[in-house]
């Protein structure tokens, strides 16, 4: 699980693009949207299409991801759980 | 109501961001695409807040910011834009993921942030600026088409400031494109000095040039915008006669024009246009151009508005600039007219305030 | 204010004549289909407000030469254009001081999204570069008509084409132009396919404005162009007035990128902004024709706005026509200017379609009838990305 969460935190760091910004800043219970890192319902599309180009998860209702994506933990238990790749 | 400059921020291929105007200017003629130099970004917004930000956002929101702060104005009464091409560096990116992925696995930063309207939206964000927010985009005349609509709206009162701005980006696919179509100088040719070039093709360059236009003169005034006039098609044996009827609607001859700025730019197949105005009736009028600094682009005039003003107030004109070796004693009328590859013409008068 | 409308043309979905159109519209006949102009692989998900007719169809139309470079988005906005002429009884163009004020979000990307990589290999496609962007539109629009003058585009993603209506008022008001073209033209493009799609706010089956299961819009293509003149050309010419522009305004959101805010402040703000202009109230509305692309957010917060402005219990008949002709970006609010137009000529409210459950929010009931009654003003609102908010309001009179 630690291993996925180091993964996770590098991937959103390059797919959002989020220079001057490293893994070990990123707490795991950290919250992701709002406040925290700061991100918005458009970095959480791109997430969804992280989902499902790397761990094979399709999502059809963007309002689930608010659930899913509200912190390092809560993301890498959902993928554990529903991961097909 | 009368409508001044009174704020310029200026991001281009010369350092024009900062310090006095054309103290580093210089010329490079082994370049048939000219490079951005840079502003210090991180002066002006956090790399998270730049994360989705092309060159286009990130340079109109430095221009803009430089120019507002010139004028101390902090909500302007309408944003209004003019790009050619729009944020192009997204759209190519987009446009190569849909065919290289077959339309699967892709993301929608890069869409949203290709709409044409996104820098005026994102000045818009940075200022909670709830005002007018209008983006023209037609080809050369979308700077001016900017210029146009602030002034209308100072003049009917719509707004007593208005911020207006022309950007442009160039992408590697994009040049690549452009050098096949004949846009750009073959790179074979290997140097290319801008007057006097025999061939056909310009070199490109990309920037951004920002304006406040307001309806009061303040310490920070440059200049007064007479006029601005667009046309799709002129031919050329009339130019000249549409350019005495725009000065005649502003009760002015070619003798009170003191300054020509030209939007020439080496290509050989349309300077015949320039020279209907610079070898004619303008012979004797001091004569500038810019394009060999800025580089061409749809809204590179809104550079050479950048090079009027500040001609216009410090009421010198560098060397570097000079396109012939007239001069006069003050400038005190200046006209600028540009067109590209035959289209759009604009004609922009400015005046000492 | 007050500028008058002399002429109007259109192509959509659903008819390639202004009647076509209307009639289209009364008969609830809406022409939302699956895709068959562009291949892609969203074919079965998604449907679209199609033109049915193909590139080389449009081109025989408009008697274009075998080699020429225009894109569908300029063959479309052509072909609207060149109706609105005829249609305003214009036979020297040139005869005054006139204008073409245009809007895309497309531009040329139709035409060259299919060559990204082929113009390194195939010479006769290179053409084609000229043609990608949003003043080439526009330049053959003015070629068509043979406009030589005022030319200019106006983009701000789907609320371009009521901005392009606003500068032309304002101009004629302001005694810059005699007359003006305005509108707006988009045609469907696997680059605006793929970008709605991947914000998630396409519908799989037919688009459902202000129900409370809306599930997203329906794309479609369109073009629509008004003649706008000053009173001077009405008189000299003695022409027909259709309608009149009588008030308008533009503000923006400042929210978010692509979604609108909770309270619609800038759709409140430019409605606002529309009834000063005009020295109208909101009880002089007869009718509201909606943004209503039936995303989950955009019929929340125009909803809001509306409900700001016309106090929840007092908001007038009103309905999306998108449910007709798909959500046609630039071209929307051109193509639902002539709707508006056409609805105080005959009296008419077009029906929402496909409503079923209302709002849970707010109490709003769209007209899903069609209903005949006096239509003295209409106002009509189209938001775009980037927080652009924009409300135009016609008047019979």
């Amino acid at each position: 699980m630690d291993a996925l969460k180091q993964e996770l935190k590098e991937k959103i760091i390059a797919v959002l693009n989020l220079e001057d910004v490293s893994a070990s800043d990123i707490n795991n219970t950290d919250p992701l949207f709002g406040e925290g890192l700061g991100l918005d319902s458009i970095d959480a599309l791109e997430l969804i299409v992280l989902l499902d180009k790397d761990y094979g998860i399709k999502l059809t209702d963007p309002k689930e991801g608010k659930n899913i994506f509200q912190s390092i933990d809560t993301m890498a238990d959902y993928i554990t759980a529903n991961r097909t790749k | 109501m009368k409508t001044y400059i009174n704020g310029i921020g200026c991001v281009s291929a010369q350092q024009t961001f900062e310090g006095e105007f054309a103290a580093t200017f210089a010329t490079n003629e082994n370049l048939n695409v000219l490079p951005i130099v840079a502003p210090p970004y991180k002066d002006y917004f956090s790399p998270i807040a730049a994360r989705r930000m092309s060159k286009a956002v990130k340079n109109g929101i430095v221009a803009s910011t430089i120019a507002l702060d010139e004028a101390k104005l902090q909500m302007p009464g309408a944003i209004i834009t003019g790009t050619g091409m729009g944020c192009i560096e997204d759209s190519d990116k987009f446009l190569k993921a849909i065919i290289d992925n077959k339309e699967e696995f892709l993301t929608p930063t890069s869409f949203i942030q290709s709409t044409h309207n996104t820098v005026a939206a994102q000045i818009a964000l940075g200022l909670q600026c709830k005002a007018y927010n209008f983006t023209y985009v037609n080809a050369a005349v979308s700077f001016e088409s900017a210029l146009l609509d602030g002034k209308l709206q100072i003049e009917e009162g719509e707004a007593n400031s208005v911020l207006i701005g022309g950007i442009e980006e160039m992408t590697d696919y994009t040049a690549s494109l452009f050098k096949l179509a004949g846009f750009i100088k073959k790179d074979e040719e290997g140097t290319f000095p801008m007057l006097g070039s025999k061939t056909s093709g310009t070199v490109f360059g990309e920037g951004a040039a920002f304006f406040v236009l307001e309806n009061q003169k303040s310490d920070s005034t440059y200049a007064e915008v007479k006029d601005v006039e667009i046309n799709n098609e002129i031919a050329a044996e009339i130019l000249q006669l549409k350019v005495f009827d725009f000065l005649a609607a502003n009760n002015l001859t070619v003798a009170d024009i003191d300054l020509l700025v030209t939007g020439i730019n080496g290509d050989a197949h349309f300077s015949n246009y320039y020279e209907e105005l610079t070898q004619k009736q303008f012979a004797g009028t001091p004569q500038v151009y810019y394009k060999h600094l800025s580089g061409e682009y749809n809204t590179a005039s809104a550079f050479g508005l950048y090079v009027g003003a500040n001609i216009i107030r410090s009421q010198q004109i560098p060397g570097i600039l000079k396109s012939n070796d007239q001069s006069r004693p003050a400038y005190k009328n200046i006209l600028l007219y540009n067109q590209y590859r035959g289209l759009d013409h604009s004609f922009t008068l400015i005046s000492q305030a | 204010m007050r500028v008058a409308i002399t002429g109007m043309g259109i192509i959509s979905a659903i008819g390639n004549s202004v009647e076509e159109n209307f009639d289209a519209l009364v008969s609830g006949r809406k022409a939302i289909t699956d895709i068959a102009n562009i291949p892609t692989v969203h074919a079965n998900v998604i449907k679209v407000g199609e033109i049915k007719k193909t590139n080389d169809e449009l081109a025989t139309e408009l008697g274009l030469s075998a080699d020429n470079n225009y894109s569908r988005t300029a063959m479309l906005g052509a072909i609207a254009a060149k109706q609105a002429v005829e249609n305003a009884g214009i036979s020297d163009i040139n005869q005054y001081k006139t204008g073409l004020i245009s809007a895309t979000s497309v531009g040329g990307m139709d035409t060259t999204e299919k060559h990204y990589y082929d113009y390194f290999n195939d010479e006769n496609l290179v053409k084609y570069i000229a043609a990608h962007d949003g003043g080439d539109v526009a330049q053959k629009i003015a070629e068509t008509i043979g406009l030589k003058g005022f030319v200019t585009t106006i983009s701000t993603a789907c609320s371009s084409a009521a901005n392009a209506i606003m500068l032309g008022a304002r101009l004629i008001n302001a005694g810059k132009l005699d007359r003006v073209v305005v509108g707006g033209t988009d045609a469907l493009a696997k680059f605006t396919i793929n970008g709605f799609k991947t914000l998630m706010i396409l519908t799989d089956g037919y688009n459902t404005p202000f129900d409370d299961n809306r599930k997203g819009l329906n794309l479609g293509e369109a073009a629509a162009f008004l003649v706008l003149e000053s009173d001077k050309v009405v008189k000299e010419q003695n022409k027909k007035v259709l309608a009149y522009v009588s008030g308008f305004g533009n503000a923006n959101d400042a929210f978010h990128q692509t979604a609108s805010s909770e309270n619609g402040e800038g759709a409140f703000l430019a409605m606002e902004k529309a009834f000063k202009l005009a020295n109208l109230k909101p009880s002089d509305i007869d009718y509201i024709n909606m943004h209503g692309t039936a995303t989950p957010n955009n019929d929340l917060s125009e909803g809001r706005a509306v409900i700001r402005i016309f106090g929840e219990e007092n908001v007038p008949d009103f309905s999306s026509t998108k449910a007709f002709t798909g959500h046609t970006l630039a071209a929307a609010a051109a193509i639902e200017a002539v709707y508006s137009v056409l609805a105080m000529q005959n009296g008419v409210v077009y029906p929402n379609l496909n409503f079923e459950t209302p709002m849970q929010e707010f109490h709003l009931i769209p007209q899903t009838e069609i209903k005949h009654k006096k239509i003295e003003h209409v106002l009509s609102n189209s938001f775009g990305f980037g927080g652009n908010c924009s409300t135009v309001i016609f008047s019979k009179n």
